[in-house]
């Protein structure tokens, strides 16, 4: 085509990185202070938990502790309270969250290498690894729920709600690119002569929301209060 | 030439005019434009509103708006002057100039600059809609709370305010994006990153700005929308909320927003400058590092807003210190321009005249800007019109001076018409008496106690006199900008006549016609040195001939930028009104970026991403 002669004039980039690419970096520098910003909110209340009214605690109590208050289990004064993090469950799901990236990586070695079929179990498997991951965070918000911790409870309830929620919805998001990439991956055409590019592209945005929760799970649940 | 228009020959491409070819635009000249219109637009708006506060305020116990009204007056004329005035006005110039200053044929991705546009538009029409449905936001642009919370905002005009926010943030984020990439990507061969026009290194300091900052303003909007409609409590004290915590997140973003609205200004000077003195900008990269300094430095001032919130010694004195740091990159590229003119033959166009004036009255505002650095005299100054006269010179004095600079500047490019010089000049001089008139007397009014934000006052506190030489300069001001539209329309009408280089300037823009082709150059220009058009011209070197066999490719029209705006339009009437419609919003939104990917675009690789 005479493309070939315009291109010989304007490179495709002045620094040889597919702009799409770029932008993504850049994209994922802006998510940084996304989170950022959520995770200073989740920090600064995270010391200063009030004690509940005493209609909480009468509402809340079963077996004489109380629930839905504490991010963890504690005593203040007499009063024994259990925390809501259940860390083995939420280790599962981080251990979850992990794997699809491992997934992740053999679906874009599939598709940089031309093995078509490798890539598509692998998008599979990345995309159902993170739909599990998202059933644990329907299940873990369920469960606080029913412990009495919402978003109007305290400001750990609130900070911890929004923080992860949003990060639920990047996970959704991700999930979406995911299942649009392998639908089109099964057009006759395939992902055409670009696949390595797009699934590493959108490998990117998923290792991103990856180690976004691996810094969640740390100041969440790992770090005590 | 011929070449081009016969690659252009598809009709998909050339359709030059009707409403569904603005619509469905992807050129970055006619997205700059519909920036450029849309920005005057909500100048004109917001400038109305300054004079409605200004008629309230010229005599004590004014009659013509009631509290509530002026509240609400104050609050959107920040908004609308800062959101839809002035970083339209600035789009408008990153997108018409960006491409063409680095000897691109667009930016890295055409279809989402005009999803950009779109998302603009519906956010600034949702923020303006607030006026008809229930109220317009009332707590100033910075929206303190708790005073922003259900208790104290009982309609929904703070919902209008986060979603209108969001939107736009939205809009600002995807253009900032794509105006990196393209500045990063698509530089013409020979266009190293220190052969960059000025302007073009502060539209990229002005996109990471904004890349880092608004993130966290829309986190801060997405907890004060929880607050008010999803019962979290993080801004209500008695929730247990903090609402300090909303100024640290609202100023993270604020401070560096300043900067955002007055580097592109400062762009323009630096590229008016030069051409108006017939010389090349006195140190260029002292200019580019000063830039780079203040973006870096106002992510690290942002608590000198809080200055009397109680912070605590040690912040105020740091916060202090940085604030005061930011005046030496300022003060060295307010050098440079000096040694710019210094020994340069000038020419005193209008545009020179809005860029020295520039230069003067942005110099006063930075000044007052350094005095309130220091805590001790904030704590006098903060909430009185002495804020209100610093802020004024920083954003009328500097930002519109330098914006209009521009305008006359590139009007020719843009247009292929001139604006008469005698009626510009009668603009610059009604702007100029206009703007010192009604913002220097402020500086009294606050030395004399009369705080920020009343909407009456009564006789016989001092403050007659000098509230009535304000409003007087705020009707010079729009009577200079009625000149400026009276202007702007007779040029309109006339036939074009501009040369390619009308003013024997410098920079890539003006290698190609007046206005340029579709496709920008007929061929992608060579860069040699910094000023490539002066150094083509002073080493002989002929404009390059067109390849007979080239092809340009140009990305066709597409509507699913309209339709992706229109699906935000849809989540953001939902965000307000019923969750489905959010659902509905997000189903288009989805729908659309799926079109959008399957669509051929018939691009060379080298436009990039869709």
């Amino acid at each position: 085509m005479a493309q070939a002669a315009h291109a010989a004039e304007a490179p495709h980039s002045s620094t040889g990185i597919d702009s799409r690419k770029v932008l993504m970096w850049i994209f994922l520098a802006s998510e940084c202070l996304f989170f950022g910003s959520l995770i200073a909110t989740y920090l600064v209340f995270k010391g200063d938990i009030p004690l509940p009214a005493p209609g909480f605690i009468e509402a809340h109590m079963h077996d004489g502790v109380v629930t839905g208050w504490f991010p963890t289990d504690r005593v203040v004064d007499g009063v024994e309270y259990a925390g809501v993090l259940n860390i083995p469950v939420t280790s599962a799901s981080t251990f979850v969250l992990l794997m699809s990236s491992v997934a992740m990586v053999l679906a874009v070695y599939g598709a940089q290498n031309g093995r078509l079929k490798m890539m598509k179990i692998w998008l599979l498997a990345t995309l159902l690894l993170g739909i599990i991951f998202l059933g644990f965070q329907v299940f873990e918000f369920h469960e606080f729920g029913a412990e009495g911790l919402n978003l109007a409870t305290n400001q750990f309830g609130a900070s911890f709600f929004v923080l992860t929620g949003f990060h639920g919805a990047h996970v959704t998001v991700g999930v979406l690119m995911l299942g649009s990439m392998l639908l089109a991956s099964m057009r006759r055409t395939g992902l055409g002569p670009e696949a390595g590019f797009h699934v590493e592209t959108i490998g990117l945005y998923w290792h991103f929301v990856d180690i976004v929760w691996i810094v969640i799970f740390t100041v969440v649940y790992l770090v005590p209060a | 030439m011929a070449t081009a228009a016969g690659t252009l020959a598809a009709p998909a491409v050339q359709a030059p005019s009707g409403i569904w070819a603005w619509l469905t635009t992807v050129d970055h000249k006619r997205i700059g434009t519909l920036y450029g219109v849309s920005g005057m637009v909500f100048f004109v708006v917001a400038g109305i509103e300054a004079l409605l506060i200004r008629s309230q305020l010229a005599v004590p116990n004014g009659e013509v708006v009631d509290a509530d009204l002026f509240n609400a007056l104050f609050s959107m004329h920040a908004l609308t002057m800062i959101f839809l005035g002035v970083m339209p006005l600035g789009a408008a110039f990153f997108n018409w100039l960006v491409p063409l200053m680095i000897g691109a044929r667009d930016v890295a991705f055409p279809r989402l600059n005009a999803l950009s546009y779109w998302i603009f538009l519906s956010g600034a029409l949702m923020l303006n809609a607030s006026w008809l449905l229930g109220g317009a936001p009332d707590t100033g642009w910075f929206a303190y709370a708790p005073l922003t919370e259900n208790t104290y905002s009982t309609g929904r005009s703070m919902d209008f305010y986060t979603v209108s926010l969001i939107i736009l943030g939205t809009s600002s984020l995807i253009a900032s994006l794509n105006f990196i990439v393209t500045i990063i990507n698509l530089r013409a061969p020979g266009m190293t990153m220190f052969r960059l026009p000025v302007f073009v290194w502060m539209t990229m300091i002005v996109a990471w700005l904004l890349v880092l900052s608004l993130p966290v303003l829309t986190v801060g909007l997405i907890q004060l929308y929880f607050d008010r409609n999803f019962t979290t409590n993080f801004f209500i004290p008695d929730g247990g909320g903090d609402p300090v915590l909303w100024q640290h997140i609202f100023w993270i973003f604020g401070h560096p927003e300043v900067y955002v609205l007055i580097l592109p200004a400062m762009g323009i000077v630096s590229e008016v400058l030069p051409t108006f003195s017939r010389k090349p900008l006195f140190g260029y990269g002292a200019v580019v590092f000063a830039g780079i300094s203040i973006a870096i430095l106002g992510f690290a001032v942002w608590s000198h807003h809080m200055f009397t919130t109680g912070l605590g010694p040690v912040p105020r004195v740091v916060f202090s210190a940085t604030t005061m740091t930011i005046a030496v990159p300022t003060g060295v590229k307010i050098f440079n321009w000096l040694g710019t003119l210094y020994g340069g033959s000038i020419r005193f166009t209008t545009a020179m005249y809005f860029a020295v004036g520039f230069i003067a009255t942005f110099t006063v505002g930075g000044i007052s800007g350094v005095m309130h650095a220091s805590p001790p005299i904030d704590t006098q100054q903060q909430d009185t019109y002495f804020i209100v006269a610093h802020l004024h010179y920083v954003l009328f004095g500097g930002a519109i001076m330098g914006i209009f600079a521009g305008v006359y500047y590139w009007f020719p490019k843009f247009t292929g018409r001139f604006l008469s010089e005698g009626m510009g000049k009668l603009h610059f001089w009604l702007f100029f008496i206009g703007l010192n008139v009604t913002f220097f007397p402020m500086h009294f009014l606050g030395v004399s106690g009369m705080p920020r934000r009343i909407y009456t006052y009564d006789a016989g506190l001092g403050w007659e006199t000098w509230n009535f030489v304000a409003t007087l300069g705020a009707f010079t001001i729009a009577a200079g900008m009625a000149v400026f539209l009276w202007n702007f329309f007779r040029s309109m009408r006339e036939e074009p006549s501009a040369p390619d280089n009308p003013w024997d300037a410098p920079t890539l823009e003006w290698a190609t016609s007046s206005p340029p082709p579709e496709h920008d150059f007929d061929v992608v220009p060579v860069v040699r040195a910094r000023d490539p058009v002066w150094y083509d011209r002073d080493h002989g070197i002929a404009p390059p001939e067109p390849d007979p066999h080239e092809h340009i490719h140009l990305p066709p029209p597409s509507y699913y930028p309209l339709l992706i705006g229109v699906g935000f339009t849809l989540i953001g009437i939902g965000a307000l009104s019923h969750l489905a419609l959010v659902a509905l919003g997000a189903v288009v939104v989805i729908y659309g970026i799926w079109g959008w990917t399957l669509e051929p675009t018939g691009a060379e690789p080298a436009a990039g991403g869709h």
